[in-house]
């Protein structure tokens, strides 16, 4: 069958079981928009930024475990992208984004809404193609699906000249799975060192989990938990781990790092096996890493070898998929003998208990302020937890890390390797466009939804009744809390009492707007807001000096926290 | 410590800019880098020469095998190996000067693969430390221009990397 580029991307898109396709048109992708125009089985969202519309298709991505899809134009289009490659790329997020260029005789020639998209997209995409030849385009596509989603996943970028997607060429379906000799992942994992790794948490008297994104994203949270209940061992997880194991067993011990609670940074620095699953040991985790984790033995499961050893020297390194290596642990410790060998943890929670009747995270809701921990326990409490929940980047995002739990995975979108302000909304969108029906919430502040503000009209457009909470301090708040405890109170370009009158800018874009600064008034404007078919931005005026803690100060050790 | 890195990418446009983007972005050392399509064309084999402790190393490896158009990398410093780097040296070599600059081409057992009435091309190729004594002796005489490949690799016996050899 004869077909044109432009029909191709679209047979192509069919063809990987993509839906939603998040994109903005321009003129180096007409033909593709042309395509996209006559076929009635992909839908086709809308954004008004090509940031925004980036951050969408990995929100969508992050809830469903798909790949995320976005198409946009030659030059400023796909600059724009760049901040959405970026974000999904420091949390592997699987995304495949079609860039448009200028015909292929133009390419270097400082054409019209020209760049080097393949050039200023390398370090931002796990791979990225330019395609010249129409021949290849069927090919190079199906590559860019696999490789976004098998192994480490990751954005793929593919660039494809205009002249391309009219050029016509012979076609036929996908012939079975994908095949590129360079790239094969490793899945199954040594079976000898996950022995090893069995046999020393078998005997560890101090055993620790550490849990990162890696588990959301290989679908292992079942496994895991299974896990670690046979273990009896308490867990910890990061940021990007939070849902994967769920937050009201009692064997979670909270989040870790800068801003984790009190019991699970001490923990790390007493235990003697950290068992560390899909997570990385970025430096917003480890704090001074010479002390980190000091007694522990470290057994490390990824799927990415260079994510082994590059921050911390591990003893067992497990390189593989998470579920298919979890579920292998699991058959080895069928064999009851194993079971009847595993040590009495009860000395170990008795220091744990002890560490967490600190009580780190409790604070005072008093008559007269609103206090921003206290919005996102009532959304916690009014939305029962069950909320699709995302962020944008500040003290915000730490208190929702904090203090909305989460069950269950693929429930929180947040920005944690590269702290994206301006994520949360447009991550929102892809999210509800994924699930209609389920309640999403954004958290966010008053300066993060600044930075995509414009996407109000996409969520109008498409009436999406995601729940806008924001806790409105008027300040970069968690530039002015560094500021305070680093800087002398020196609050150099922190504060941003100048902002939009959110409830009339809410209405301005056709949604619903709201604004309290009174604790009184909270729970019912929630109720009001979830009540509501639509869009609803809430303006929470909370307190304007709270900080977040604990908090671990830069570069210093984990035990070296400071508590409220 | 120096290491010699032996690495088989997929022929194809950017490949070249992926392996040393990769080093300036995380910031390690390239110390020499030669690159040449190799069997059919649709590999090319790349020598790389870097330094860092073994754990950088360690990464740098891992790093290079992770970029999608790598197939194979090989730390050839601990393995017995072979390596060589050719040289081209343009002297200033007039009268009493030419026979010198011969007879230390000679000793080098190179060539002279340009002269004119007032200078000499010597071609070297060898060991990177012999090309350095040879430069060493030509400076003096007036060396005009100097250009070096880098290092090539490839290590000893049957061991092979997985290119495509033209059939």
């Amino acid at each position: 069958m004869r077909l044109t580029g432009a029909e191709i991307i679209v047979q192509c898109l069919l063809e990987q079981g993509v839906k939603t396709v998040f994109g903005y048109p321009g003129g180096a992708v007409l033909n593709i928009y042309d395509e996209i125009y006559k076929c009635k089985d992909l839908q086709h969202v809308l954004g008004r930024h090509e940031q925004g519309l980036l951050h969408a298709a990995d929100g969508y991505a992050r809830v469903t475990g798909e790949v995320g899809v976005a198409l946009v134009t030659s030059g400023p289009g796909a600059t724009n992208a760049v901040t959405g490659l970026a974000t999904a790329y420091m949390d592997s997020i699987p995304m495949v984004c079609i860039t448009g260029q200028v015909p292929v005789a133009l390419i270097g020639n400082d054409a019209f809404q020209e760049a080097d998209t393949v050039g200023i997209t390398r370090s931002c995409t796990k791979h990225n193609y330019l395609v010249k030849d129409v021949k290849d385009l069927a090919r190079v596509l199906r590559e860019a699906f696999y490789i976004a989603r098998t192994g480490r996943p990751g954005p793929v970028l593919v660039d494809i000249p205009k002249d391309i997607t009219i050029a016509a060429t012979e076609y036929s379906p996908a012939k079975g799975e994908v095949s590129i000799r360079s790239y094969k992942p490793s899945i199954s994992g040594h079976t000898g060192q996950i022995r090893k790794a069995a046999g020393l948490m078998a005997k560890a008297k101090r055993p620790l989990f550490y849990t990162g994104g890696g588990v959301i994203l290989s679908n292992a949270a079942e496994e895991l938990t299974q896990l670690v209940r046979k273990l009896g061992a308490p867990i910890t997880n990061t940021l990007m781990g939070l849902g994967g194991f769920p937050c009201t067993d009692k064997q979670f011990v909270g989040m870790l790092g800068m801003h984790g609670t009190y019991e699970a940074n001490m923990a790390v620095s007493r235990c003697d096996l950290l068992v560390a699953i899909g997570a990385r040991f970025d430096d917003r985790v480890t704090g001074k890493i010479s002390q980190f984790a000091p007694e522990a033995k470290i057994i490390h499961l990824d799927v990415d070898p260079t994510s082994i050893s590059k921050n911390v020297e591990v003893d067992v390194p497990i390189v593989g998929d998470i579920k298919t290596v979890l579920g292998k642990m699991l058959a080895m410790m069928e064999d009851g003998k194993y079971q009847s060998e595993l040590p009495d943890l009860g000395d170990w929670w008795a220091e744990i208990e002890q560490w967490r009747r600190k009580e780190c995270l409790k604070f005072t809701q008093g008559d007269e302020v609103i206090e921003a921990q206290y919005v996102i326990q009532k959304l916690y409490e009014l939305t029962k937890g069950n909320a699709i929940v995302a962020t944008d980047v500040g003290q915000h995002q730490m208190w929702a890390a904090q203090f909305y739990g989460f069950e269950k995975p693929r429930r929180w979108l947040t920005s944690g390797g590269l702290g994206t302000m301006g994520y949360g909304l447009p991550a929102a969108i892809g999210a509800q466009m994924a699930f209609p029906h389920e309640t999403v919430v954004l958290i966010t502040g008053e300066s993060s939804i600044q930075m995509n503000i414009q996407e109000l009209a996409t969520l109008k457009q498409y009436n999406l009744p995601v729940k806008i909470a924001i806790l409105n301090n008027s300040f970069l708040g968690m530039v002015r809390q560094w500021q305070e405890l680093f800087y002398e109170r020196r609050y150099s370009e922190s504060d941003m009492t100048v902002h939009p009158d959110f409830v009339q800018l809410a209405q301005a874009y056709g949604a619903t707007g709201m604004m309290t600064a009174r604790p009184a008034e909270v729970s019912g404007i929630i109720e009001k807001a979830l009540a509501i078919d639509g869009p609803v931005l809430m303006d929470f005026r909370v307190n304007r000096e709270a900080n977040v803690y604990p908090m671990v100060p830069a570069g210093a050790a984990l035990n070296e926290m400071i508590l409220l | 410590m120096k290491h010699v890195l032996s690495v088989l990418v997929e022929n194809e446009a950017g490949v070249l800019t992926r392996v040393s983007g990769l080093f300036s972005a995380r910031g390690f050392n390239i110390e020499s880098l030669t690159v040449a399509p190799v069997g059919d064309g649709e590999t090319s084999r790349i020598t790389l020469v870097t330094t860092g402790e073994d754990n950088i190393i360690e990464q740098i490896i891992k790093q290079l095998h992770k970029l999608v158009p790598v197939i194979q990398v090989h730390d050839l410093t601990d393995r017995s190996h072979v390596e060589r780097e050719l040289m081209m040296v343009k002297v200033d070599a007039e009268r009493e000067v030419r026979a010198e600059v011969l007879r230390i081409a000679d000793i080098f057992r190179s060539r002279v693969v340009d002269a004119t009435p007032n200078t000499f091309v010597v071609e070297v190729t060898g060991s990177s430390d012999k090309l350095d004594a040879c430069l060493n002796l030509l400076t003096p005489l007036g060396v005009v221009e100097v250009v070096r490949t880098g290092k090539v690799a490839m290590a000893r016996g049957p061991k092979r990397m997985k290119e495509v050899l033209p059939a």
